[in-house]
């Protein structure tokens, strides 16, 4: 099969759908002109238009809010975040307004909406450019949260996103942007609350998602070597959240490290924890295991980024201590 | 203008004999915009409206039976007793959602005028907001964006000179809210929002120059709230001499004047019409009372569409 980009395989995704749908259009800052600034939109005008590659003002509330809009009468938009960082500007719009607007209307309208945000750490972008805020949107009934980890479920989750009438919020890693994947030439989707278990394994499960399904694979690559399999669970998807497959695996491997870049306190860990814990109790050996960022704005300087920030050696050393 | 009063007073006083769930915030004294406005809008029209919006509903041509049972916390409501006095809508009218999130609005309208530039329609978008409103950063996101891209956007600015019971002589950097277009380059204009005919006139040029393709105005009228902010306001931020001297300058009050000083109507057919109004939201109390409440188990439905990908995810 083909190799292409994680930022590839999104840009393909756009183009399919926008293609195949008149009403999906994209709005955001430095997207049509400039192409992203990850290069994740390059080329669409041309084949769209500047009328549907919308560049707009640096007004993430307004982008957000007249996404909404448009949702409501008609179109699917896609809203592009630069990073997800500047989510935080348009928080009225994404928690008290798409979120609810479906339910506190009594079903009365749709809000086919999806807001593309660029999380993680990646290049010492320190404090403001760096952060994984999944969690405070998992945190908000009616919204769906879509976190994909490779080329194919990228390109595959994006069309289902496009394709949702609710609003779903995709993060992508910006670490991931570059990295190269099978992806098929022909059109698929990725259901979105699907998890796949990236690897399978019999002595302990790791549960996780995005950038840190990379950094499991490779740990589990490394304790393979002592003995020690490892299960790699990539949810993929927050909300709905795949506890079924999760479960599964615990039921077999009575161990579990659950693994995100996002800082380890009120993490999404804790409510896959906390899950884990209800329904599976009996079945655990261990402890249930947390592995995140710990508790400080990501630092800017090489050193400190690294010490704050969990990559493989981490995930090996949780999985030790539970194996 | 005599309709939306009729369903207020009654609003009113159902919520002080402990009828209505919630808070209410009354439009009484306001009605002039929201008629004045939607008067000239068509019913594929969009409008955007606020914690104070029954008269915006109204005015669009919603129900005021289903409104009626909305606030109730009714089954037959719009909202089917989700959404409550503050969030009503009626889509099937243009009527995109009341907002409880003072300034949650302006976007919503920028949005709707933005698809109907790409759909083509010729659709209109009118976003109602309040003087405190305009303090808002997504006020200021919101013209720049319209401004920029040459919406069909109309922002009415009721401003009944308080946000909630701060003043709009304290808090407001303008005297008038429309004097806050020149910053995005577009037309600002001012009229007296108690007289439903200048309203009526300044918001049809704007809604025409929408329409044909002239990008977005900012209307401001100036109205008073004779409320209090909600039902059951204790009100130590004004003087009673205050709201009687507003009271003087009802707006159904002028314009009956009006249409009796010109001949156009009698008392009695003026009387009729009153007459009708409430009879009209007697039947519309009588259907919301007589309406079930919801099942308790109908709080888990409606959290996703739940078609497109063929599974919901609520609980």
């Amino acid at each position: 099969m083909r190799e292409i980009t994680f930022s590839q395989a999104t840009l393909e995704a756009m183009s399919e759908e926008m293609r195949r749908d008149p009403t999906v259009f994209v709005l955001g800052e430095d997207i049509a002109r400039q192409g992203g600034i990850f290069g994740q939109f390059k080329g669409l005008p041309a084949e769209f238009g500047y009328e549907r590659v919308l560049d707009t003002p640096i007004s993430e509330t307004a982008i957000v809010g007249a996404a909404v809009g448009a949702a409501l009468t008609g179109m699917r938009p896609v809203a592009d975040m630069h990073f997800a960082d500047f989510v935080t500007c348009a928080m009225d719009e994404i928690a008290n307004q798409a979120a609810k607007i479906h339910y506190m209307f009594g079903g009365q309208a749709r809000l086919p909406l999806v807001v593309r945000a660029p999380d993680g750490v990646v290049k010492s972008a320190a404090a403001q450019h760096s952060q994984s805020l999944e969690s405070w949107f998992v945190h908000v009934p009616g919204l769906k949260i879509v976190i994909p980890s490779t080329p194919y479920d990228a390109k595959g989750l994006l069309k289902a996103a496009i394709r949702d009438d609710n609003p779903v919020l995709y993060f992508e890693h910006k670490a991931l942007f570059a990295m190269k994947g099978p992806v098929p030439e022909e059109e698929y989707i990725v259901p979105i609350g699907k998890a796949d278990v990236k690897r399978p394994g019999k002595d302990v499960t790791c549960v996780t998602y995005s950038i840190m399904v990379h950094q499991a694979l490779d740990a589990a690559k490394e304790l393979a070597r002592d003995g020690i399999e490892t299960e790699v669970v990539d949810l993929r998807t927050l909300v709905p959240m795949d506890i079924d497959t999760v479960i599964e695996s615990v039921k077999k491997t009575k161990k579990v490290v659950v693994a995100h870049e996002a800082c380890r306190r009120g993490g999404a860990g804790a409510e896959i924890a906390a899950t884990i814990a209800e329904a599976a109790f009996d079945y655990l050996d261990a402890p249930v295991v947390r592995v995140g960022t710990l508790d400080v704005p990501i630092p800017f300087s090489p050193p400190l980024e690294a010490r704050v920030v969990p990559r493989k050696k981490e995930i090996v050393e949780a999985v030790r201590r539970i194996a | 203008m005599v309709r939306i009063r009729a369903f207020e007073e009654k609003v009113e006083e159902l919520f002080l004999a402990g009828k209505i769930p919630g808070f209410v915030h009354l439009y009484i004294g306001e009605e002039a915009v929201a008629s004045g406005v939607c008067a000239s809008l068509e019913r594929s029209d969009y409008i955007v409206s606020t914690h104070r919006g029954h008269g915006h509903c109204i005015a669009k041509g919603a129900s005021p039976r289903r409104m009626m049972a909305e606030i109730l916390g009714k089954s037959t409501g719009y909202c089917k007793g989700k959404g409550g006095s503050m969030h009503i809508a009626d889509f099937s009218v243009g009527m995109l959602g009341a907002n409880g999130v003072v300034g949650g609005g302006f976007n919503i309208a920028v949005g709707a005028a933005l698809s109907a530039k790409m759909r083509r329609t010729n659709q209109v978008a009118v976003c109602f907001f309040g003087d405190g409103a305009s303090n808002r950063g997504t006020f200021h996101e919101a013209l720049n964006m319209a401004s920029v891209f040459h919406l069909p956007c109309v922002f009415v600015c009721e401003h009944n000179q308080y946000a909630s019971t701060t003043p709009a002589t304290y808090s407001l950097s303008v005297r008038d809210v429309a004097d806050r277009a020149v910053g995005y380059g577009i037309p600002g204009v001012t009229v007296d929002g108690n007289d439903v005919l200048a309203v009526y006139e300044a918001a049809r040029e704007a809604i025409d120059r929408a329409r044909r393709g002239g990008g977005p105005t900012l209307l401001e009228a100036k109205t008073y709230r004779i409320k209090g902010h909600f039902v059951g306001d204790p009100e130590k931020y004004r003087d009673r001499s205050e709201v009687e001297e507003w009271k003087a300058r009802c707006p159904i009050l002028r314009f009956e004047d009006r249409l009796r000083a010109q001949g156009v109507l009698t008392e009695g057919e003026m009387e009729a019409i009153r007459a009708a109004a409430r009879e009209e939201i007697l039947e519309a109390v009588s259907f919301a009372e007589e309406s079930p409440y919801p099942d308790p188990d109908d709080a888990f439905s409606d959290l996703y569409v739940l078609d497109t990908q063929g599974e919901g995810c609520g609980r």
